[in-house]
């Protein structure tokens, strides 16, 4: 559904991205890991067209993104979803307008159509009851929650993850992990994940794609992945002397 | 030498780059503006802000501009005998000159600064990323019902700005100086000609314009730091505010 060719980018003089070729399994969750600052982000971004290629192709579906704009990027667009890094939330608006945002501003949906579905994600992420707060009142966890609960309210195809664990105490971010892989389970959307988390990622990902000085060095399965021979993955994925042990795996 | 030439070169190719993308960011926004879906009531919202909100600060300020001009012109008419023009001079140097200009550095510094603060702190957060990952345009959600705002609102508060400031000169030279009542109100009436306020006016639309358009793309392409969202708000009130007094010397040249 997304797959990118030899796509190269360079930011601020420096080369971020030099020949990305990466296709994204349709209705999988695939899990992008990297070291700081090696572009995940930037990755993700290009993907959803909120940045543009300086060479390569970007396909979603038998649309090429990369030099659209306007009215037929959106309409592209539409398919997607993501939850960012600090979840995006718009601070002026509570968080049932938040997740009623999309319906209302996208779709033109009034009253309780509205409300009905706000009300059924906002259950679904375990924040029923908590429309009426603002995104200043809620934890870090809640802030992730609520703009799953943003994500998921469209019904996308397809829903990016943008370090969505970033800031959060281990237990939440396993709380987060879960709640991913259980509405990914449940709709079948197409999920693209950047994540430090390791080795917890090796057990909710069905793909494990690795992004290092710009290339995309191993794609591979989450089992597969860890059997890697290649000594700097290898390193990488055992930092703290940790790798997911099979039991998780099969988890 | 060739150091020095190729400075001067790099920096006048950066800031034609920088006017270019300003003008292609305005006419964007009003191409998105003329497309469904209409927000009438983000329109409604944003003049509440830059109109409504702003009244006070404009009130205050016409008022004692009116009572100082009055106070001054008091003074330097006296010695010629002309006491009665005092009501032209307040008029006049209110709805061509002080009035338009005075009511939009206040816009300025109190919506526009907010304007700048608002965008940029929403392009930080990505709360931007996040309009554009919906398919919802921000220029068209953000900016464009800001920038008619700011063409409706601030003539608005021209209108207030001169009225008050009218009736401020007239508190102090009519009150308290003791010139005649007649004298000050007829002397307006047979002064102010239909073309000063169509001027007022005219330069009241333009600076609305100047404003939330400096404002908003300052705030739009803010730099992801604290400090760049500081920046910012400074480059979007000095920049304002000095387009409004080069913009207003020539529309005053073309009016006169």
């Amino acid at each position: 559904m997304i797959r990118l060719i030899g796509v190269e980018k360079k930011l601020g003089g420096q080369p971020v991205l030099q020949g990305i070729d990466l296709s994204i399994p349709v209705g999988k969750l695939t899990t992008i890991i990297g070291g700081s600052g090696s572009g995940k982000s930037v990755l993700l971004k290009h993907m959803i067209g909120l940045m543009q290629p300086d060479r390569g192709e970007v396909w979603v579906g038998d649309v090429e993104i990369s030099r659209l704009s306007g009215t037929r990027l959106n309409d592209v667009r539409k398919r997607f979803a993501m939850l960012f890094q600090g979840a995006a939330l718009f601070d002026s608006l509570s968080v049932f307008e938040n997740v009623a945002f999309p319906l209302r501003e996208k779709l033109r949906m009034k009253g309780q159509a509205v409300s009905r579905r706000v009300e059924e994600k906002l259950e679904e992420v375990g924040l029923a009851g908590m429309g009426h707060k603002f995104p200043a009142e809620l934890s870090g966890g809640m802030r992730k929650r609520t703009g799953l609960a943003r994500a998921l309210v469209m019904e996308p195809e397809i829903i990016l993850f943008d370090e969505p664990t970033t800031g959060l105490d281990p237990l939440l971010a396993k709380s987060i992990h879960d709640l991913i892989v259980t509405m990914q389970r449940r709709f079948g959307f197409t999920a693209v994940m950047v994540s430090h988390e390791i080795p917890e990622i090796f057990a909710i990902s069905d793909w494990v794609a690795m992004l290092q000085k710009g290339k995309i060095v191993l794609m591979a399965q989450a089992a597969e992945f860890q059997r890697t021979t290649d000594p700097d993955i290898h390193e990488f994925i055992s930092v703290g002397g940790t790798v997911a042990l099979p039991g998780l795996l099969a988890g | 030498m060739t150091n020095v030439i190729e400075q001067l070169g790099a920096w006048a190719v950066i800031r034609v780059r920088e006017m270019g993308r300003m003008l292609l960011f305005v006419l964007s926004a009003f191409a998105w503006l003329v497309r469904p879906p209409f927000r009438f009531h983000q329109i409604m919202k944003q003049l509440h802000f830059i109109g409504y909100k702003s009244t006070f600060v404009v009130v205050l300020t016409a008022g004692f501009t009116g009572m100082v001009l009055a106070l001054q012109g008091y003074y330097s008419l006296r010695k010629f005998g002309s006491e009665g023009l005092l009501g032209s001079a307040v008029a006049l140097s209110m709805i061509r000159e002080l009035g338009p200009v005075l009511a939009a550095l206040m816009v300025t510094a109190r919506a526009g600064s907010a304007m700048t603060a608002e965008i940029g702190i929403m392009r930080i957060t990505e709360q931007i990323d996040a309009l554009d990952t919906m398919a919802i345009n921000p220029l068209q959600y953000l900016v464009a019902p800001k920038i008619v705002a700011g063409v409706i609102g601030v003539p608005f508060l021209v209108a207030i700005f001169d009225v008050v400031g009218i009736y401020g000169g007239s508190l102090i030279g009519v009150d308290l100086l003791g010139v005649s009542e007649g004298a000050y109100w007829n002397s307006i009436e047979s002064a102010v000609e239909w073309k000063d306020i169509y001027g007022g006016i005219l330069k009241s639309i333009s600076f609305g314009l100047i404003v939330s358009w400096v404002c908003c793309y300052k705030g739009f392409y803010t730099r992801h730091s604290a400090e760049g969202l500081g920046r910012a708000t400074t480059e979007a009130v000095v920049l304002s505010s000095v387009l409004i007094l080069v913009w207003d010397y020539f529309l005053t040249s073309v009016l006169l």
